[in-house]
């Protein structure tokens, strides 16, 4: 933790977090994706704390879904896509060719824009997860970990009598708690959410913030969202991207108050974007 | 009945004479739609143009109604007047002969270079025969033009300026579409009113359990009328077939989908697809010519084996086996091009889904795309079914013509398809039993082709509405 806490105040940058409270989980240096020749993100570096939620901010094609993939490596799945620059997780850079995509992918859990259930039951929904990578043995363990992952996305108590029911029977903001509780199951570190409330009504979209605010004690997590007050409800700290750049990145309640660019005063204040 | 009425030039002239008589009647229409205006065309109801349009409608349609009207039974009535105007002697043969006399007058009659035969009744007959084709299409002609002259002057009498000319056209404009969708639907009724029509008369012969559960067949002697080897081989061979294209035109799918990089896609597709344009006769002799004799020198090799009883295949130089390989070749495009459609509508979200939890290709497509797209590969596979059961040339050139049940697949079987072929091809008399068996054959094999292709519907329809 000392070492990271030195590197990150030899580097003076604006991009840099203003207080260190929490150790680095993720840390990202240098990133540059392409599509095709299009440069979508340019020269992102960014270290995200463990235990926190991290929003990344900023007006529709600015970069920040794109990535957020990066920290899954779901870049690979895109054909032109192309990533430069090194990821630290825990002290191993993942876009290293060395590192297994799919193995990764099971230490960061993701969350998409749309809830996207497998056409299987709830249970076996969870189940997906910890059956390909072998996280339980025998059919008593998986119960457990089926009910463990559920009751922590807070959808236990609504689905436990209807655990072979099929996933995409449950409403919007049942199905996306679902895809919270299926990427929990696999015993995460890092969870990456895409704009998790985006097809959702106000009301589930509270309880997903609520649960966002019950993970963070457990996880590192990333949401990428439009909506600003949700970016100062749930986050501690804030990106804000334009363009393919990262702006300005510090604590929330800083970046919503007290802004040092231009720009991220004119975005969170709705001025454009 | 064309020959008849659409000697080309008469036919040509009428459409001339229709076509003018609608650009007239819509520069008429026209003309008085903007003299109700007094040149304030916006006070009109409907644009002058709609006014043109609906006196055009008004027109030609009575007129084309009438002809159409005579196309369809205008034979009938000169036929039924002819005969009514036949010496008694002639009137009192039977209803096919009396019907037969009438189309070798007939066809006389209409020979451009028709000469005297002799036959003094005969040639007198021709005669009236031709003289009445005249006057009843010179009678049509005048109703339609009657009609017609009628229709423009209702049209005209409509017009004014709150008259909903431009509902009008449009009520005209559904009608003609609806017509065309009908005469589709008509035609198909059509046709299986005739073979439906055909079976009956067969099965006031034969009796329809002992057709359709009787395991012998010897149509050709007139004999026995049992279906089920025919059956048997029909769903053998598709078996077969289906043996060979399920796996590979589902995997090919699920490799195009899936693991094939656009460029090879946009190479292999097409040529995939190129198999479902080859004549199956093209196919037919290639399982002639090329597979079966592979399959007959693979079971005597067989045969030939140490601790197989001799004779355990019977290897015959036309072989289900061969007629069912070839099949499934031409049958993979069917799979592999609706099994690609429907991997291709399952949404990217659920693949990523799979990824970002660590999945791997092949998991994600078996756990995941496989189950979401299994409906509609199902489908895809049903109506492969049905295209290989109604399957013709292959089977009559690779099959064989021999009805029994065995499951050897190197004996020779044959099918429902080739024994209607069988049964209509060459010198047949319409009357038989042997020949209305081939209807009902034809009534069978519509019908199952017909469950199949409606489950898969079916199944189709179900699956769409999970996804949109």
């Amino acid at each position: 933790m000392d070492g990271n806490m030195e590197h990150f105040t030899q580097t003076k940058s604006s991009a840099r977090a203003d207080t260190a409270s929490a150790p680095i989980k993720v840390d990202c240096q240098n990133i540059d994706v392409y599509y095709g020749d299009k440069r979508a993100i340019e020269d992102i570096s960014l270290e995200i704390e463990d235990r926190s939620v991290t929003a990344f901010i900023g007006p529709s094609g600015c970069g920040k879904s794109t990535f957020l993939r990066c920290m899954n490596r779901m870049n690979d799945t895109i054909e032109s896509a192309k990533v430069t620059g090194k990821i630290f997780m825990d002290g191993a850079n993942i876009n290293d060719p060395a590192i297994d995509p799919v193995l990764l992918r099971s230490r960061v859990g993701m969350v998409f824009q749309k809830p996207n259930p497998f056409p299987k039951s709830i249970y076996d929904n969870i189940a997906y997860g910890p059956r390909i990578h072998g996280l339980a043995s025998g059919k008593a363990e998986m119960d457990e970990v089926v009910e463990n992952s559920l009751r922590k996305a807070g959808l236990w108590e609504e689905v436990k009598d209807r655990l072979q029911a099929p996933g995409t029977g449950l409403s919007g903001g049942q199905q996306q708690r679902l895809c919270i509780a299926r990427a929990i199951a696999v015993s995460p570190e890092v969870i990456l959410m895409d704009e998790p409330c985006s097809a959702l009504d106000p009301i589930a979209t509270a309880k997903i913030e609520e649960l966002i605010d019950e993970l963070r004690e457990r996880y590192c997590i990333v949401i990428v969202t439009h909506s600003m007050q949700q970016a100062a409800r749930v986050s501690q700290k804030t990106a804000f991207f334009h363009l393919g750049k990262l702006i300005e990145y510090g604590d929330t309640e800083r970046i919503f108050t007290n802004p040092e660019h231009g720009r991220t005063q004119d975005y969170i204040t709705g001025r454009f974007g | 009945m064309l020959e008849t009425f659409g000697h080309l030039p008469v036919a040509w002239l009428l459409f001339a004479v229709l076509a003018a008589a609608a650009f007239m009647a819509f520069y008429v229409g026209r003309t008085q739609a903007v003299g109700i205006a007094r040149g304030y065309t916006s006070q009109l109801n409907s644009q002058p143009n709609y006014h043109g349009y609906f006196v055009a409608m008004a027109t030609i349609a009575p007129a084309a109604i009438i002809l159409f009207l005579y196309m369809l039974f205008g034979e009938s009535l000169v036929r039924a007047q002819f005969a009514s105007e036949l010496p008694e002697r002639i009137r009192a043969l039977g209803d096919l002969e009396l019907g037969q006399y009438i189309d070798r007058i007939s066809e006389h009659a209409t020979r451009r270079d028709a000469t005297a035969t002799g036959n003094a009744l005969f040639d007198a007959a021709s005669d009236r025969y031709t003289n009445l084709v005249g006057l009843s299409r010179i009678a049509a002609i005048l109703l339609a033009v009657l009609a017609a002259a009628g229709g423009f002057f209702f049209g005209r009498s409509r017009l004014s300026g709150d008259f909903r000319a431009r509902a009008r056209v449009e009520d005209g404009i559904k009608f003609l579409l609806f017509l065309c969708a009908a005469i589709a639907i008509l035609t198909t009724i059509g046709i299986v009113a005739s073979l439906l029509f055909e079976a009956l008369r067969f099965f006031s012969r034969v009796n329809v359990f002992s057709f359709l559960f009787g395991t012998e067949w010897n149509a050709q002697t007139g004999a026995d009328f049992g279906a089920i080897p025919l059956f048997f081989g029909t769903f053998l061979i598709a078996f077969l077939a289906m043996l060979v294209a399920a796996p590979i035109g589902l995997f090919s799918a699920i490799y195009l989908s899936e693991y094939a990089s656009p460029r090879v896609r946009s190479i292999v597709k097409p040529i995939l697809e190129l198999l479902a344009g080859i004549p199956t006769v093209v196919y037919g002799f290639f399982a002639l010519q090329f597979v079966a004799p592979i399959v007959r020198s693979s079971a005597t090799w067989i045969n030939g084996l140490p601790f197989i009883p001799d004779g355990f295949l019977a290897a015959q130089p036309t072989s289900a086996l061969a007629a069912g390989l070839v099949m499934g070749i031409m049958i993979i495009p069917f799979v592999s091009s609706l099994s690609d459609d429907v991997i291709n509508a399952v949404p990217q979200t659920l693949r990523d889904g799979a990824y970002a939890m660590g999945a791997t290709k092949s998991e994600t497509v078996k756990q995941v795309v496989m189950p979401a797209a299994l409906p509609g590969v199902i489908a895809a596979l049903l109506l492969a079914v049905s295209r290989a059961i109604g399957e013709t040339m292959i089977v009559v050139m690779a099959a064989g013509q021999r009805a029994q049940i065995t499951p050897d697949p190197t004996a020779d079987l044959t099918t429902i398809t080739v024994q209607i072929v069988a049964l209509l091809t060459g010198d047949t008399e319409f009357d038989s039993a042997k020949t209305l068996s081939a209807f009902a054959l034809g009534f069978v094999l519509f019908i199952v082709t017909l469950i199949f292709n409606l489950i898969a519907l079916r199944v189709v329809k179900k699956y769409r509405e999970k996804y949109e």
